[in-house]
């Protein structure tokens, strides 16, 4: 029998319940696309750590809980107040806010844009915008995205639907919030489909905050589909309950002269895995892939990133930067594919990881295939402690060790989100470094270490 | 006495570097310390500060009364050492500014004075700023990330006037300087200099000395201070170069 048949019964049978609460929902032509999904389940199977994919990450402390679906009669209600502290600038944003999973209309603030932004949530999308959701959902995931990514299809629910209409800039910033607040152990699935058409700009945030700080499994799927000359600032918090689980998939195709630059920032989660998977579909476009992970105690972060060129003169960057403390694990795994037709292609990836303790680990592997010859291209990894040169320095200058400890290390992670243009979104994830570093006291603990 | 060196012999690693240091300096005095590459200059400079990686195996250094070799490094900025640094470190991500805040303000608590509140302490750097004639630019940027080698040099004299140490100890402050540079910078130097500091300048060449006038000179040689005399011993080591001293310490020695 298969390692984990167990829970995959559990999650084919929470299926059958969830289809038959969809009462006339199920009628509508979008639950093929579940149906579809859930079909491939029984076939597929859970990894383990003999799956090249997932070689340094067990996932089986995921699978040892038996996570139900979330019933919205169970909704704790959830104040204005208290998602004050993940808002940035709630006036001025155009707020999806969701409660363990589920649109909160109240809690949002969407202010009529024109007709050329739609930003709500992908429930509503289903009903306003039937076609386009057909359209685009599914697009961008590859056939074998693997039984998370199934999962998520299958039990297609609700998340946040954006769409820019050709020709259009969204001045303010698109603020998405997963907010978990639950007692009970719960899979939360959002799905987030995200549209660029032609010629546009647009901005968004989107975090996974939680209240409770309690056990629970957000596993989310992120489409996003960049037309012809389109920019995207996209950056992603995962700031979850450090009991949780997280995993995510990111799935994005960029067209010609497009630039989507993201941010893919992890503090929270017991154990998160991310993949993002970004592919040019046209020529002479650029993404900009930044990434940060700080691991306190007890958490494991791994990131698996795809940069798949196919097309003539498109840039790439790629920096992934973490500190690790603690007894705390991080894998990085990064493929910049450059296909034959790839030519003047230039992709810059690089990895870099400061240890804080003995007890940490890092698995990096950057990876750089390349078919093509006319190319400029670079990778590589570093793991490295504190630099003591620059700790010496400091404190000649009067800096306690401890001091100049934390000002080496925000200085290395902050860069990574030191261009970022929105100021209060930049406040927030400074609050959050400087929290983190304090947390546990990661940083001392090092002191050992001398 | 603000500075006493006592027999003091340093290791690093399994090599002795320092054997048998012995200098005394008196508030208010300037001392220039010259000698060969590799004699150990840079050494007792850091050992001073209090790098890492330096064995002290005999001999004591008393600061202001204060054992020194027993303070953190931090502990010896807050009492009042200051190192400008030979290869001054590049810092990518701390601004300036940011560094000397928090560093005045460190070296202020230790001292039980109050903190300075952003204008002050911006109103103070301004003024410092014109010492060294401090390009306005270099402040707002990474800590001598991408400075030019004089840049750096001039960075380590505008952070010694910020911070007003009581013994500042230059390491080669003159290398790297252009004419000018050099110039600015030890007009800085003398503008800070009063009957309260005192200086430590460590340098290869007489040069400086004519901008910042020393009150003794002493040569290191192999791990110790084998002549000391006043600034004109600079004009003749000039002239005449170590083998000069060094031959009759060994003859002196051999008496
Ligand atoms: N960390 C170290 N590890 C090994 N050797 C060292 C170290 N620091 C200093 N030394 C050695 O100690 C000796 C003295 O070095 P130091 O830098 O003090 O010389 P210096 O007088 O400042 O020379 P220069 O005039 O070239 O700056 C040199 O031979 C040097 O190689
Ligand atoms: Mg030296």
């Amino acid at each position: 029998m298969e390692k984990f048949q167990e829970v995959k019964t559990w999650y084919i049978n929470r299926f059958e319940s969830f289809e038959r609460g969809l009462n006339g929902e199920s009628k509508k032509p979008i639950h093929k696309f579940r149906k579809q999904a859930a079909g491939k389940i029984p076939e597929l199977s859970f990894p383990t750590i003999r799956d090249e994919e997932w070689r340094y990450t067990d996932v089986s402390p995921v699978l040892v809980h038996k996570f139900d679906l979330y019933s919205i009669s169970s909704t704790s209600d959830i104040i204005k107040k208290q998602i004050e502290p993940f808002l940035f600038n709630n006036s001025e944003y155009i707020t999806l806010v969701f409660v363990n999973g589920i649109f909160n209309a109240g809690l949002s603030n969407i202010p009529a844009v024109t007709e050329n932004v739609l930003v709500m949530s992908l429930k509503e999308a289903f009903e306003k915008h039937q076609s386009i959701v057909e359209n685009y959902i599914g697009k961008n995931t590859a056939a074998d995205s693997g039984i998370f990514s199934e999962m998520n299809s299958a039990f297609l629910s609700d998340g946040a639907f954006i769409l820019i209409r050709k020709n259009t800039v969204v001045e303010q910033p698109i603020h998405i919030l997963y907010l978990s607040s639950t007692e009970s152990e719960i899979i939360i699935q959002p799905r987030n489909l995200i549209i660029l058409e032609d010629n546009t700009r647009a901005s968004i945030i989107e975090n996974y905050e939680t209240i409770l700080h309690s056990l629970y499994f957000t596993n989310a799927v992120t489409e996003v589909t960049l037309g012809k000359n389109a920019n995207l600032n996209h950056v992603r918090i995962q700031n979850e309950s450090t009991k949780a689980f997280h995993i995510s998939l990111s799935e994005t195709a960029i067209d010609s002269s497009s630039v989507y630059t993201y941010y893919n920032l992890d503090f929270g989660g017991k154990l998160a895995r991310n993949n993002f998977n970004a592919k040019f579909v046209g020529q002479d476009a650029e993404c900009n892939l930044n990434g940060l992970y700080l691991l306190n105690d007890g958490q494991t972060i791994d990131n698996h990133t795809m940069i798949d060129h196919k097309h003539p003169r498109c840039r790439s960057n790629e920096l992934y930067k973490g500190v690790l403390s603690g007894k705390s694990r991080a894998v990085f795994n990064g493929k910049v594919m450059v296909r034959k037709d790839s030519q003047k292609t230039n992709a810059f990836q690089s990895n870099k990881n400061i240890l804080l303790s003995n007890n940490a680990i890092v698995d990096t592997k950057p990876q750089l295939e390349i078919f093509a010859d006319d190319v400029k291209c670079s990778h590589g990894a570093t793991i490295g402690q504190l630099d003591e040169e620059a700790l010496f320095y400091l404190r000649s200058r009067g800096f306690s060790l401890e001091q100049a400890r934390r000002t080496l290390v925000s200085a290395f992670a902050e860069n990574v989100v030191e261009n970022i243009s929105h100021k209060a979104v930049l406040d927030y994830l400074e609050q959050i470094i400087q929290e983190k570093l304090r947390n546990e006291n990661p940083l001392s603990e090092s002191t050992v270490l001398e | 006495m603000l500075l006493e060196i006592k027999n003091l012999h340093v290791r690093v690693e399994e090599r002795e570097i320092l054997k048998g240091i012995n200098l005394s300096i008196r508030v208010g005095e300037v001392h220039a310390i010259m000698g060969p590459n590799g004699s150990g200059k840079s050494t007792l400079a850091s050992v001073l500060a209090g790098r890492d990686g330096y064995i002290v195996t005999k001999g004591e250094v008393f600061f202001n009364g204060k054992n020194l070799l027993e303070l953190s490094p931090e502990d010896r900025a807050r009492e009042g050492v200051f190192l400008a640094f030979q290869y001054p470190v590049e810092i990518p991500g701390v601004s300036n500014t940011n560094l000397l805040k928090t560093a005045l303000n460190e070296i202020r608590k230790y001292r039980g004075e109050e903190q300075l509140d952003t204008l002050e302490f911006l109103k103070m750097v301004k003024e410092r700023m014109t010492y060294v004639e401090m390009p306005q630019n270099l402040l707002s940027r990474s800590v001598n990330e991408g400075f030019s080698g004089g840049e750096k040099k001039r960075n380590e004299i505008f952070q010694m006037a910020v911070l007003e140490p009581k013994l500042g100890i230059l390491d080669e402050t003159d290398s790297g300087l252009d004419i000018d540079a050099l110039r600015v910078v030890a007009g800085g130097v003398n503008r800070l200099r009063n009957k309260e500091n005192s200086f430590i300048v460590v340098t290869h060449y007489q040069r400086l000395l004519n901008y910042i006038v020393p009150d003794f000179v002493h040569v290191l040689s192999d791990g110790r201070i084998i002549k000391s005399g006043d600034k004109d011993l600079a004009f003749e080591l000039e002239e005449k170069g170590y083998d000069w001293v060094t031959e009759n310490e060994s003859e002196f020695a051999a008496r």
